[in-house]
């Protein structure tokens, strides 16, 4: 049956866009704390931890997120466990996102000059309380423009958890389309709830970039 | 199920990469087709790339506002989508492209804006000084982009545009959601006949990797050839 879309289908798609919201949110946080493990392992002053982080970032990095998402689709079952589209999704993307914030966030720290590293070393401090003392205030501030630009790629990237079966509003789109059959109002309106969450981002990290120069 | 693959809960499950590699052709096949879309659609997408930074920096202002509308418009919508608007939506407007060639327009569109802003970046990255030389010369603005902007702003923001293309050559897999039979369709195709999905996903993931790193070092060989000598 093809029926006609009314407001209720574009009320359904804001309502799944809601769900594209926190799996971003969910992602950020999950990426967010394996990304500055594997930062502070590729910046660790002993080198197989390097390698180790850095082989993974590759990994990561050089492999798509779509089969990121059927690996640990398809894979989580193998080992006995029954998981739904949500801890799949959630695991792919938090991999997914930790792999791209390390590379951001370890630049970030290595963009604070060294003479810093060395005078904190001079100190007498630790590799890890240099970074907590001296580093990481002054590398929080130039990351924060980069990291709301990633979040960006993290809240379109969501989109792909459609192929697994994650409704949110790639997903609902699909949904709404093969109902009635109007897929080019249906999927421009997604695309335009997408604009919504992601140019306010794209503005603000551009701002707060071009606050950073200035401020230098 | 269990008699033949030892999926059952508490089972140790048994790989099988047999009836992957048994498929081994198709991969290939889709591989050629992954690299085929990936090497027109980064031709595309640079010259979109060039295009658009000129518009954006140097045009005149209903040109300048178009390019900044369309960067805008692809960076912040999803991929998916608007493979799904081009594949889906445009025959609703009498335009009905096959699914390979509807991958090949939305990833062109899709890099070109990507390439726009990151060759911008590197034409806004040319002192002023330079420009005002080129003028006070005698070049139009066209001459002073053409002999004096471009070759040194593409050796600025090359490493940043070559990151930008071994992404969009992972993004193609993307266009499988359209049936265009490259490499990560393949591997649809061959899970369905092997049931052996996690098997034939690593095996792909393995090769993208590949391929990936492989690109890296055409890019740098690439910059060498391009800019190297000096």
């Amino acid at each position: 049956m093809i029926r006609d879309l009314t407001w209720l289908d574009f009320a359904y798609l804001v309502y799944a866009a809601r769900w594209t919201v926190a799996l971003t949110a969910l992602a950020f946080v999950g990426g967010g704390l394996l990304g500055l493990l594997i930062a502070l392992l590729r910046l660790a002053p002993f080198a197989p931890a390097r390698w180790l982080a850095l082989g993974y970032i590759q990994m990561i990095q050089g492999t798509p997120l779509l089969a990121q998402l059927f690996v640990f689709y398809f894979g989580f079952p193998i080992f006995g466990y029954q998981v739904t589209p949500w801890i799949a999704a959630t695991a792919a993307f938090s991999i997914y996102a930790s792999a791209f914030l390390a590379e951001i966030w370890r630049g970030c720290m290595q963009a604070i000059a060294r003479t810093q590293w060395e005078a904190s070393a001079a100190l007498g401090l630790s590799f890890l309380e240099q970074l907590h003392h001296i580093i990481m205030p002054q590398a929080i501030r130039i990351a924060i423009p980069p990291t709301v630009g990633f979040l960006v790629q993290l809240v379109k990237n969501t989109s792909l958890a459609a192929v697994i079966g994650f409704i949110e509003l790639t997903r609902e789109a699909q949904i709404t389309t093969a109902a009635t059959f109007r897929p080019f109002t249906v999927y421009g309106i997604a695309a335009l709830l997408y604009f919504c969450i992601c140019f306010p981002l794209s503005e603000l990290s551009q701002r707060l970039e071009r606050r950073l120069r200035v401020a230098r | 199920m269990d008699a033949a693959g030892g999926r059952g809960a508490g089972m140790i499950y048994r790989f099988n990469f047999r009836d992957v590699f048994a498929n081994f052709d198709l991969l290939l096949e889709g591989l050629v087709l992954t690299l085929q879309l990936s090497a027109l659609t980064m031709a595309f997408g640079l010259a979109i790339g060039i295009s658009g930074a000129l518009a954006r920096s140097s045009g005149p202002a209903p040109l300048r506002w178009g390019a900044r509308a369309y960067v805008e418009a692809i960076r912040n919508t999803p991929l998916l989508v608007q493979i799904f608007l081009i594949y889906f939506g445009l025959p609703g407007l009498g335009l009905k492209l096959d699914s390979t060639t509807a991958a090949v327009v939305a990833l062109t569109i899709n890099l070109g804006a990507y390439a726009t802003e990151i060759i911008r970046a590197g034409v806004e990255a040319i002192p002023r000084s330079q420009v005002e030389a080129g003028l006070s010369l005698g070049l139009s603005r066209l001459q002073v982009f053409r002999y004096i902007i471009l070759f040194p702003a593409l050796r600025i923001i090359y490493p940043a545009l070559a990151s930008q293309f071994i992404l969009l050559m992972l993004a193609t897999s993307v266009v499988s959601q359209i049936a265009a039979q490259e490499l990560f369709h393949m591997a649809g195709f061959i899970q369905s006949r092997t049931f052996r999905d996690f098997e034939v996903y690593l095996v792909v993931a393995g090769i993208y990797l590949v391929t990936a790193l492989a690109f890296r070092l055409i890019f740098s060989g690439i910059y060498y050839v391009v800019f190297g000598r000096r």
